[in-house]
């Protein structure tokens, strides 16, 4: 993640100003293969070394909770320049204030826990 | 030996990370980092307020070895294996520098104006740190997923929901930079 700049708020800002192919490539490879690889799990029946079903669950269907969290979670990527996974890797690298949005994800999660029950799912 | 102390570019990152999700799925495991938010959430008591935190928390301890994982990843890289500078397209820089008075760009990781120590006690970068975190955190959980576990693992799975998901982590995205950043910097 930090190598390749992927947690860098800059990048992610580029990302969205489309100034650069780099932050696309990341996503688009890792799916690429991805794809591939899911494939072929699927199509050779491989499982996992404990023998159980491989954790490849269909997700439940519906669109407004996927495409209004999105837009939430967009909302916040753009503004903070950092996903969960990020955020834990700039906590690491030392930079403190990335804890101050760490926080705001734990009370955003914890919010959602509270009024989930009222929101369109 | 450039591959240490230089950024990595996108086909080994990229290729990086399907690995990672592989290697999970070999392990019985799936590839996603914000579920583990409301892991901690539960940790910390949150069952006593919301049936949503009210789950066996211990089985996911791996997911927290993850985290774990990533912050000494990020220890290791920034202190042994980088120079923390991030070169962006100078377009996006000048723009950054002119619109916003952002000027750290090409010279930091992080935009010191908003993420510098001394810059913390100023309210109004408190708010965006905090309020963008609150919105990750409550997207994620509401869509089900962050850009690891939709955009990676759900769309690698073909997951039509995970689409949607990705749709509007770029709707939110661009509607954040072009619509409101003008209104906050």
């Amino acid at each position: 993640m930090f190598k390749s700049e992927a947690a860098s708020w800059f990048r992610i800002y580029e990302m969205f100003q489309f100034g650069s192919f780099h932050m696309y490539g990341i996503m688009g490879s890792a799916l690429a293969l991805g794809v591939i690889g899911v494939q072929i799990i699927k199509r050779k029946n491989i499982k996992p070394i404990n023998g159980d079903e491989m954790s490849l669950k269909p997700k439940e269907k519906g669109v407004s909770r996927y495409l209004i969290g999105g837009i939430i979670f967009g909302l916040g990527w753009a503004l903070s320049g950092a996903c969960p996974g990020p955020m834990y890797v700039l906590a690491g690298a030392g930079y403190v204030s990335i804890l101050i949005v760490i926080v705001g994800a734990l009370l955003g999660t914890f919010l959602y826990g509270v009024i989930k029950d009222k929101l369109p799912h | 030996m450039n591959l240490i102390f230089e950024p990595w570019p996108w086909y080994v990152a990229g290729p990086l990370i399907a690995l990672v999700m592989f290697v999970l799925l070999f392990l019985g495991k799936q590839f996603g980092m914000s579920s583990n938010l409301r892991t901690a959430c539960s940790v910390m008591g949150a069952g006593k307020v919301s049936d949503f935190f009210k789950f066996d928390w211990k089985a996911q301890r791996w997911n927290l070895m993850i985290v774990l994982g990533a912050i000494i990843g990020g220890y290791i890289a920034s202190n042994f294996m980088s120079d923390n500078i991030v070169l962006i397209n100078p377009d996006v820089a000048q723009q950054l520098a002119t619109d916003y008075n952002i000027n750290s760009a090409n010279q930091a990781y992080l935009p010191t104006e908003i993420f510098g120590l001394e810059n913390f006690a100023e309210p109004k970068n408190i708010l965006i740190l905090l309020i963008g975190g609150l919105l990750v955190g409550f997207g994620a959980r509401y869509a089900g997923g962050c850009t690891s576990g939709h955009a990676i693992s759900g769309l690698s799975n073909l997951q039509v929901p995970s689409l949607i998901a990705v749709v509007g982590f770029f709707i939110g995205g661009l509607i954040m930079i072009h619509l409101i950043y003008p209104l906050i910097f």
